[in-house]
């Protein structure tokens, strides 16, 4: 009885000996040598493999910034600085920093000041909508509200406002991966630069139409009239089809245009203080009369005057 | 292959062809054919008259554009198309009825073919014709075929298988003759070769009249042949198969197989561009509706707004909650009304809430039915998962670049699942990639030759 027990063991034992040679022998033969830095780098990462950088996955993004020579065309927007310092870390190299970015909705065609022209009763899927046609109001170029960048993020930061009819960004939770950006067949939501303390003013309009037909279609439309341009003493701001852009680069946060634009499609988020429309308005007023106070002293609405390419 | 039958619901079929009044004002688009935008040639404050030329070819695969009126040119920019998206359109002020001069408007039918096929090309073209059956495509490209391929047979189209519309029926009872001879003159074109005029067997007087006509007429080699009712009979590829039995491959043109198919009041605007000099400047089009009260087939000059044309028959009424351009199947509704009418309009149908309700969606529950119902033999239960999937490479190795956008699947889906809307993005999708594919593969081409050049020098 035990001699059988005894056998057995043996038998096992050396058995389990040989087949271990065998897959050592193999494991040895078909080796793939592997940068032993990319599980490093996969590891730092979010994990999110939300694609914002451009990649398939974390994994795909650790395997191209090993490879490449600089970190210049590879940025992980949701890990942001903080997760590329410890990348460049690892790989020894340098990565320059960049100003944390947010995904800004550039509509603000509510359904007060939009109204609705037909009723679309198809599926709910902006693609599928745009597909069809300019959408149930008179504006072309604006939000169509089935919510398709609400269901592209990952991360809850984007929730339609049944109020209003559009998508609302909570600043906290977006990472700027851009899927809301990729996934808008209106191509309204953009990834702006955060800004120093999130304060940012932007054109919340995408419409390209001739003044007259923007403002009937939609109350707070852009109509390209152009004052913000001649007023925005940075050249922040420049006017194309009928449609403002405001540079923030450039961008010095002073909000007059915001106070002149007599449709209210620029919009300051952010700010400490409500937007103080007649003062501002005497201000330039006083400026173009001769005397002319400096703007990025005005502390009240221009915090020190910072522009948000050389906030932290 | 494939294919529904919905009823025919041909209401408007007694009504016969009547001018509709001219429009105080038109608004003729530039962009109203595939292929690229015309060009204006006219200045606002012109002076324009029925007939002439106010927009000329941006391309190759182009059409010139004639005014429909005339009158006092009064505008020219962006306006909202029929699904609302800003095209240009040419406005025009009208201010009578006056014709080009060399446009022969008598009723008088000339049979006698011209004899120089080229210059009946270049008649064609001068004429604006465009392919009426719903694609709009310019006529003059489709009838000079590439080199090394033959045409063996022309199909004049005249099978009408969407639901309701009636004005190719209409046509063919009223302008018989002059569509045989268009018939007889895109035969002799194409080389003397067989014509068949397809015809649904639900329009037995149109088989009848036009195989009368054909007698009296005395042309050889035109035949009416009846086809089975089925939707989409029309379908171009649809009615190759039917009629000669070959099949069109994947991405190939009906000339692959020695087909030039031609729509019934395509063959009309060819009669009346070679024989008359008269450009196309009017369609028939077809209001219909079992909640309209007044059908009609009316004969509609290019520009009118689609207003204009339901005041004219009593307003839009209370209990319509859809208004469609085009047939039930592949219409499309109409985003506003002030939208223009183009060469390629066909019907205006209006449509209850009952008609036009779309019932929840429901899971597939993978019956097949899609796939028995799809004209073309493709999987749309399969197109519609990888299409959601964004799978582009998947839906091109199953065809999805193949889809007529006929609506047969969406049609027979128990589950109500918007087969159509999907498969649509994912077409989109395909039709992108291959696009891509050849530009990319052009400009290697052509870097690959100015290297060699080079390398020369």
């Amino acid at each position: 009885m035990v001699k059988t027990i005894l056998l057995i063991v043996a038998v096992i034992t050396v058995l389990g000996l040989l087949l271990a040679l065998v897959l050592y022998l193999v494991a040895q033969k078909f080796k793939v040598e592997e940068d032993p830095r990319i599980d490093e780098v996969e590891k730092a990462m979010p994990g999110a493999n939300c694609g914002g950088c451009g990649f398939a996955g974390c994994r795909a993004f650790a395997e191209a910034a090993v490879k490449a020579p600089n970190l210049d065309n590879n940025y992980c927007p949701v890990g942001g600085n903080e997760v590329m310092a410890k990348v460049a870390a690892i790989l020894g190299q340098e990565v320059k920093a960049k100003a944390p970015e947010v995904a800004v909705v550039r509509c603000n065609g509510n359904c007060e000041a939009r109204p609705r022209v037909n009723d679309y009763d198809g599926m709910a899927s902006c693609q599928v909508k745009a597909a069809l046609y300019s959408g149930d109001t008179g504006c072309a170029f604006g939000c169509l509200g089935c919510g398709d960048c609400v269901d592209a993020c990952q991360f809850g930061a984007l929730s339609m406002d049944p109020a209003t009819g559009l998508p609302v960004g909570d600043e906290e939770k977006c990472t700027a991966c851009g899927a809301c950006a990729k996934a808008c067949p209106k191509h309204i939501i953009e990834i702006r630069p955060k800004g120093p303390r999130g304060m940012k003013v932007f054109v919340s309009c995408v419409n390209k139409d001739k003044g007259p037909v923007a403002r009937k279609a939609c109350a707070n439309a852009c109509i390209g009239c152009g004052i913000c341009e001649k007023t925005c003493t940075h050249a922040a701001i420049k006017v194309d089809s009928f449609l403002a852009y405001i540079d923030p680069a450039l961008c010095k946060l002073c909000r007059e245009c915001e106070a002149v634009c007599p449709t209210g499609a620029i919009h300051g988020l952010n700010f400490p203080k409500a937007l103080d429309k007649e003062a501002i308005k005497a201000r330039i007023k006083a400026r173009s009369e001769g005397n002319t106070p400096s703007v990025a002293k005005n502390k009240a609405d221009a915090p020190s005057g910072a522009s948000p390419s050389e906030a932290k | 292959m494939g294919g529904v039958h919905p009823h025919d619901s041909k209401i408007s079929r007694e009504c016969a062809i009547e001018p509709l009044p001219l429009a105080p004002v038109v608004y003729i688009s530039v962009a109203q054919h595939i292929g690229a935008p015309s060009v204006p040639v006219v200045a606002v404050g012109d002076k324009v008259k029925v007939g002439q030329v106010i927009a000329e070819p941006g391309g190759f695969v182009s059409a010139f554009i004639h005014s429909s009126v005339s009158g006092t040119v009064k505008s020219i920019g962006p306006r909202a198309d029929l699904a609302g998206r800003p095209s240009i359109h040419i406005e025009i002020e009208v201010e009578g009825d006056e014709w080009l001069e060399g446009i022969d408007t008598s009723d008088k039918l000339i049979t006698e073919l011209p004899e120089d096929n080229k210059a009946t090309i270049e008649k064609i073209r001068l004429g604006g014709v465009v392919g009426l059956g719903g694609a709009t495509f310019p006529t003059h490209v489709k009838l000079s075929p590439p080199p090394g391929s033959k045409c063996e047979r022309v199909i004049i189209n005249g099978c009408e298988c969407e639901p309701y519309l009636t004005s190719d029926f209409r046509t063919l009872l009223e302008k018989g003759e002059q569509v045989v001879v268009g018939a007889a003159i895109l035969k002799k074109v194409m080389g003397d070769v067989p014509c068949t005029i397809a015809i649904e067997e639900n329009k037995p007087e149109a088989i009848a009249h036009i195989q009368e006509v054909i007698a009296k007429l005395g042309y050889q080699g035109i035949e009416v042949m009846p086809m089975k009712m089925r939707y989409p009979q029309g379908g171009e590829k649809q009615l190759i198969d039917a009629v000669m039995h070959r099949q069109v491959g994947s991405g190939a043109l009906p000339i692959s197989v020695g087909a030039v198919v031609q729509n019934v009041a395509t063959a009309l605007a060819v009669y009346d561009a070679v024989q008359k000099g008269r450009p196309i400047v009017d369609n028939s089009v077809t209001v219909t509706g079992e909640c309209f009260p007044k059908q009609a087939n009316l004969l509609v000059r290019v520009g009118t707004p689609l207003k204009y044309i339901v005041d004219y028959l009593g307003g839009v009424p209370a209990d319509a909650a859809k208004i469609i351009s085009g047939g039930p199947m592949m219409g499309r509704a109409v985003a506003n009304l002030d939208a223009a009418t183009v060469k390629g309009t066909g019907a205006l149908l209006f449509l209850t809430e009952q008609q036009t309700r779309r019932a929840p969606e429901g899971n597939c529950i993978r019956c097949g039915k899609c796939a028995d119902a799809c004209p073309m033999g493709l999987e749309p239960f399969l197109l519609n998962k990888l299409s959601r999937n964004g799978d582009v490479e998947a839906l091109e190795a199953n065809a999805a670049q193949d889809c007529i956008e006929c609506g047969c699947c969406l049609y027979s889906c128990p589950a109500h699942i918007p087969l159509l809307d999907i498969i649509r993005q994912g077409k989109g999708a395909v039709l992108g990639a291959i696009r891509a594919r050849a530009a990319a593969a052009k400009a290697a081409a052509e870097a690959a030759k100015a290297a060699a050049e080079a390398d020369k020098k």
